[in-house]
């Protein structure tokens, strides 16, 4: 009898269209393993382990194998484009002219570029924590947006450039307020 | 005061502005982009928005670059649209809502979900998955 409900329902199982909507945890590039949180009506699945799954019609945290992810996702993670690349650049003290440490930087920064089909750059300000917060915030605008002029000089087409400017929010030297540090007033360029 | 009002008006020119989400990088095989009701031929470089349809055929692939430094890969089979995008460069706040009807999906975070973990969300028909950071893929089908 048990015997045969469960075929019954293997039959049905096979007869019926069974929705799939799974979601899966990848391990990064550099190694680092995120976290995604799956809400299916009431039941919440907190995925936080490589290859670790949320299936249709399953209460439970299933694990995926690489070479399952591999054949059904091999096609479309081969079309993420490339990751973000960052560098930062220092300017001497009013002017536009580089450091001599920031000149191999900028040389690694075209190097991106031109790895990349359809580069596109940010130009990120930053600012060290002297004045006030608001006035960083336009103050690192303004120095993203003379940088953006000077990689138009140098030949980067204008409609690739967009900038940011970040103010005091993202210090690399992380100091207390009103602190002068020339490390912290810099430009940060994505190329994408 | 002067000043304060000066950095007011330029945050706000400075969000309005950022009208693209992303742009185009990567398109393989047959792939279009459904936007106020036209069909526009997908190709590397095109900026997409919100309420964009990216639509795939069976060997169709596309990856696009956002604003904030997500990264998303369209697979074959799939319609993708893109329903709330909205950061601000300056103090990194955002919103990023997309929704895989058909297909697969694969995505790295950037920097919203960095600011704010969880602001982005993909849906699919009967679930939603919050990124809290870094990489996942999702698929939305039917098995027989």
């Amino acid at each position: 009898m048990a015997v045969l409900a469960v075929a019954a329902l293997v039959a049905l199982a096979l007869l019926t269209a069974r929705p799939v909507e799974t979601f899966v945890v990848l391990p990064s590039a550099d190694g680092h393993i995120g976290t995604v949180v799956v809400q299916r009506g009431e039941n919440r699945q907190v995925l936080s382990q490589p290859y670790a799954a949320s299936l249709f019609g399953e209460a439970q945290v299933a694990h995926l194998s690489p070479t399952q992810v591999e054949s059904t996702y091999g096609a479309t993670l081969h079309a993420l484009p490339s990751r973000p690349a960052s560098f930062l650049l220092y300017f001497t003290t009013g002017t536009d002219e580089l450091t001599e440490d920031s000149k191999p930087e900028l040389e690694r920064m075209l190097a991106a570029m031109r790895a990349r089909p359809q580069a596109d750059v940010i130009v990120i300000g930053h600012t060290d924590t002297v004045g006030e917060a608001l006035a960083n915030d336009e103050l690192s605008a303004q120095r993203a947006e003379r940088v953006k002029g000077f990689l138009i000089g140098i030949g980067i087409a204008g409609e690739r450039i967009r900038t940011a400017g970040r103010g005091e929010r993202e210090l690399l030297v992380p100091t207390a307020d009103e602190v002068d540090e020339p490390k912290n007033r810099r430009v940060e360029i994505n190329v994408r | 005061m002067r000043a304060t009002l000066a950095a007011i008006l330029f945050l706000a020119s400075a969000a309005a502005v950022a009208a693209d989400a992303g742009e185009i990088k990567v398109v393989n095989g047959s792939a279009y982009l459904e936007r106020a009701g036209e069909r526009l031929q997908l190709k590397a470089g095109m900026p997409v928005r919100e309420a964009d349809v990216v639509v795939t055929g069976a060997n169709g692939t596309v990856g696009i670059t956002f604003a904030d430094n997500s990264l998303l890969s369209i697979g074959p089979n799939s319609n993708f649209t893109i329903e709330r995008f909205v950061f601000n460069s300056t103090t990194h706040a955002g919103q990023f809502d997309s929704r895989l009807n058909k297909g697969t999906l694969a995505g790295v975070s950037g920097k919203i979900v960095k600011q704010s973990p969880e602001a982005m969300r993909v849906h699919t028909p009967s679930a939603i998955m919050g990124v809290r950071g870094t990489e996942f893929a999702v698929q939305v089908g039917d098995k027989h």
